[in-house]
């Protein structure tokens, strides 16, 4: 057994023991907490696979990004679990029978006999100053630059839903409320006053003069 | 050696981890989200197996935008539960039935 297949039995096992936990354990920050251990050990299987670019982005983004933001709201909602696990044993069977069938369909399609190492030999181990973020980076800024703007595009939104979402207004903030404006008519705002014109000889007039 | 079956056989276990997860936990709003990226961290395995046995690297930038658009997926799937604990107070998925659905 050579030190790649060890590393990547320590890597699966590691992997599916997280995801099982993930979706078995009780508590939701455990289950985001199994959930990093899980991107980690893919990070590892994705080294073996000679992709460390996207390793180490999984690891930064991943880890350091989005699973900080799961685990930020999962401690910030005050969730009552007991209501949330019922019909966990209701639903067991079904659900495991469902993912084991799915699991041997899918290995008899992948099996030895259609993607092993006869129909797919192993590409040669890339070179030691080879350099998988250039490549990567050539490929993206010069093949695929339009459907890399798209991915910009789709993160701003992403930002500005996530923000107009959870937004709450400050309460003593004054607004103008432009429909109301316009809705003004002249009798709103003019009121015209009839009133007796002032004789001349008034006291007061008199004084200043 | 290594070959391609197994990383197929990871992806397609990961997938189905996920599904059973789904199954499980049809009550809980963020363990079905967590499922959901286990899901797409099962389809990566399988784009960038095939990108390094088919030494064609576009599988990898393949990857690199399902990357985007999960974390998208991610930040908006959390600003929606936020929203909606504010609302109702839970994120049962039974008392998520204003519309009727």
């Amino acid at each position: 057994m050579s030190a790649e297949l060890i590393l990547f039995y320590l890597f699966s096992a590691l992997l599916v023991g997280a995801g099982f936990m993930v979706i078995t354990v009780r508590n939701p920050v455990k289950a985001a907490l199994f959930l990093v251990l899980a991107f980690v050990a893919c990070a590892g299987v994705w080294i073996l696979l000679e992709a460390e670019f996207l390793a180490i982005t999984l690891v930064l983004v991943y880890v350091g990004a989005v699973m900080v933001l799961f685990l930020f709201v999962v401690m910030m909602l005050d969730v009552n679990l007991a209501p949330l696990k019922e019909g966990f044993t209701r639903y067991l069977p079904l659900g495991v029978i469902i993912a084991v069938v799915i699991v041997i369909e899918i290995s008899i399609v992948v099996g030895p006999e259609r993607f092993g190492l006869e129909q797919m030999p192993a590409p040669e181990p890339a070179a030691a100053d080879f350099s998988n973020t250039k490549e990567l980076g050539r490929l993206l800024y010069v093949e695929y630059v339009y459907p890399f703007e798209l991915a910009a595009v789709i993160l701003l939104v992403a930002i500005v839903a996530a923000i107009t979402l959870t937004l709450r207004p400050k309460r003593h903030t004054k607004f103008i409320k432009i429909e109301d404006q316009l809705d003004v008519r002249r009798k709103d705002r003019v009121r015209l006053v009839k009133m007796p014109t002032e004789k001349k000889n008034s006291p007061r007039r008199q004084k200043q003069g | 050696m290594l070959s391609l079956t197994h990383f197929l056989i990871l992806g397609a276990v990961l997938f189905c981890i996920s599904i059973a997860g789904i199954f499980l936990n049809r009550k809980n709003i963020i363990i079905l989200l967590m499922a959901i990226e286990l899901m797409l961290l099962a389809v990566n395995i399988n784009f960038i197996a095939f990108s390094h046995y088919l030494d064609d690297s576009a599988g990898q930038i393949f990857v690199f935008f399902i990357l985007t658009v999960a974390a998208a997926e991610a930040a908006i799937g959390l600003a929606i539960l936020v929203a909606l604990f504010r609302n109702k107070r839970t994120i049962n998925v039974n008392d998520l039935d204003v519309l009727k659905g």
